[in-house]
């Protein structure tokens, strides 16, 4: 029926998920059980830390969601060795939505237009921004991200169990619609969570930046996920040097254009040098935070930039995944100094180590959760999708994937 | 390139192989670079996938080019902005310092990816010596085809281990549709025609 043998995690690799994810569960719950504590002990920093944590490992689920669309839209070799570990990425977006909750009962604290005594908040603002069409407007989300990622994994089980192209067809017709609503969904959540922090400050770029995160998280989860099971049998066959050179280049071409962006949106406001929008910049750039934005250029940009412009390096597991580790922990420290600053007082910024320390503790705990519940996902299914349209078409070109 | 090459190495470009098939071609280049031939080129009238990394060509120096091309684009752009604003015609801008390197950023940024291209594009020309406006390979017999529907591969005189008569018999294990000797037919003084 098949064109291609049906891959599944062998035995060894499964034993090794095993292991990770009893090492996940403990992860999770020292990560989890010190942001209950300082719930209770100091609410203001621990919101700030968890909304680092939910906002990095939302990225994974949301560039799953939108990079599977992608592969439908466009198709193409990566697909082959990134659509399966896309697809349970995309299913994170469920564990996602229970840990939202906290935010959704911290409005109040983390929000600065949600306090009832906020000084500076404008009446103009609350049509928009206040909390109960805030918390509506986090529903629609969910609702419709989880409706993706329902159909993604739905459908693709469907192909699998099937000759005829109905499921991928289906996929390619939505594909289209559903990135242009992911766009905009990421784009409104982005200012909703991250950018409505800073109260009256706007940049039309925001949302773009934090998409262009998702996908560069993505990618470097996908890396991480493809050397972890490359050691399967088979699946060498899979995780080709020519597929890991194309998610290679993906991930330089997103280092520049996260660089790019971020420095567009500082360029403009630090030009224009106007009172409604400086601040945001100089609550970041003060008080030790310089040390950071350099540290983020240097790190987060031209660090990567150089790795990734070697060729021989993006045909290689273990020289990519070192790069792509790296670029997670600077998504981590990229987040911090876009959410932890937001309540400084411009003219005397400071570090909150508190807050710092909360977001590791929060990435921790809530990614020990999306690691368990990933490799439960992809333990499933075969690694690579079945009769799938795009799937075979370049697998018949390419002369197929052997058993070895 | 040999001090000592004798005078019948001397007239001669090489000896090439027809070949019907881009199997046959990929089995012949395969060999030849195994039994220890380097210098050798291979004619096709599409690209076969595998052909150059089988005669070898494995690695160029165009990404080191391009690389130079683009440090030194991105220090002239820089450099050209910092030395009109702050040495030769400094102005006071809403009373921002005179070197005010966000703004330097796009232009630096520009002159990065042009001298990027411009490094590619005459990097390229001057490793593969193009453009060339003699070549003796067009002497080969029947070469006219390479660009419809015939593989060549060229086994060059230059190479070190070249004589005619031992790659002539080489090249015939592989049961190509032709066989022929090229002569070189060009004055001494042209540029050396080597293309690797």
């Amino acid at each position: 029926m098949s064109t291609y043998p049906t891959i599944m995690i062998d035995e060894p690799t499964l034993e090794r998920l095993g292991v990770y994810q009893q090492r996940a569960l403990v992860c999770a719950a020292a990560g989890l059980i010190i942001s209950f504590v300082a719930w209770l002990v100091a609410p203001a920093h621990f919101y700030h830390g968890y909304l680092i944590g939910f906002l990095f490992w939302l990225a994974l689920a949301l560039g799953s969601i939108g990079l599977t669309l992608l592969h439908h839209l466009v198709g193409g070799s990566w697909g082959v060795m990134v659509r399966r570990p896309l697809e349970a990425g995309a299913t994170l977006i469920l564990p996602l939505a229970a840990f939202f909750l906290p935010l959704a009962v911290g409005v109040r604290t983390l929000y600065p237009w949600a306090q009832p005594d906020a000084a500076s908040h404008e009446e103009f603002h609350t049509p928009y921004l206040n909390v109960n069409f805030f918390l509506l407007r986090a529903l629609a989300y969910f609702v419709f991200w989880g409706f993706l990622a329902v159909i993604i994994n739905h459908w693709s089980a469907q192909q699998d169990a099937q000759s005829d192209h109905g499921p991928s067809r289906r996929m390619g017709a939505i594909a289209g619609p559903a990135l242009f609503l992911m766009f905009m969904s990421a784009t409104f959540a982005a200012v909703d969570w991250g950018m409505s922090l800073d109260l009256g400050w706007t940049s039309t770029i925001y949302g773009v930046i934090y998409i262009i995160s998702d996908v560069l998280t993505t990618l470097s989860c996908m890396i991480v996920v493809c050397t972890v099971l490359e050691r399967s049998k088979s699946m060498n066959q899979v995780v080709t040097p020519e597929r890991l050179h194309d998610i290679g280049k993906l991930m330089l071409a997103f280092t520049m254009l996260w660089a790019y962006m971020s420095f567009s949106q500082f360029l403009i406001i630090w030009s224009g040098n106007l009172i409604e929008e400086i601040p945001w910049y100089l609550r970041r750039t003060r008080g030790g935070w310089e040390l950071l934005v350099a540290g983020l250029m240097i790190f987060h940009f031209f660090l990567p930039f150089f790795l990734l412009l070697y060729r021989d390096g993006k045909r290689r597991t273990n020289y990519l995944v070192r790069v792509a580790l790296w670029i997670l922990a600077m998504r981590f420290l990229d987040l911090t100094w876009q959410v932890v600053p937001s309540t400084n007082d411009y003219k005397s910024p400071h570090i909150a180590w508190a807050d710092i320390f909360l977001g590791l503790a929060a990435v921790v705990g809530i990614g020990g959760v999306c690691v368990w519940y990933y490799i439960h996902r992809i333990k499933q299914r075969p690694l690579v999708p079945l009769n799938d349209m795009n799937l075979v078409r370049v697998l018949k070109r390419e002369g197929g994937v052997q058993h070895g | 390139m040999s001090h000592e090459a004798e005078t019948e190495t001397d007239a001669v470009h090489g000896v090439i192989a027809e070949f019907e098939h881009e199997a046959d071609i990929l089995a012949a280049a395969e060999a030849a670079y195994a039994a220890g031939y380097r210098k050798m080129d291979a004619y096709s009238p599409h690209p076969v996938d595998g052909l150059a990394e089988a005669m070898g060509f494995t690695k160029n120096r165009v990404p080191l080019i391009v690389l130079l091309g683009g440090l030194s684009g991105g220090a002239t752009g820089f450099m050209m902005q910092w030395f009109s604003a702050v040495v030769h015609y400094p102005i006071d801008v809403g009373g921002r310092p005179l070197n005010s390197w966000p703004a330097f950023v796009p232009i630096t940024f520009e002159l990065t990816i042009l001298f990027s291209a411009f490094a590619s594009i005459l990097g390229m020309l001057i490793l593969n010596g193009l453009p060339k406006p003699y070549h003796p390979v067009f002497n080969a017999a029947n070469f006219d085809s390479a660009s419809s529907d015939r593989f060549f591969l060229c086994i060059e005189s230059s190479d070190p281990m070249f004589e005619t008569e031992g790659v002539k018999g080489f090249l015939e294990g592989f049961e190509p549709k032709s066989l022929s000797v090229v002569p070189v037919e060009s004055d001494p003084g042209d540029r050396e025609a080597e293309d690797s």
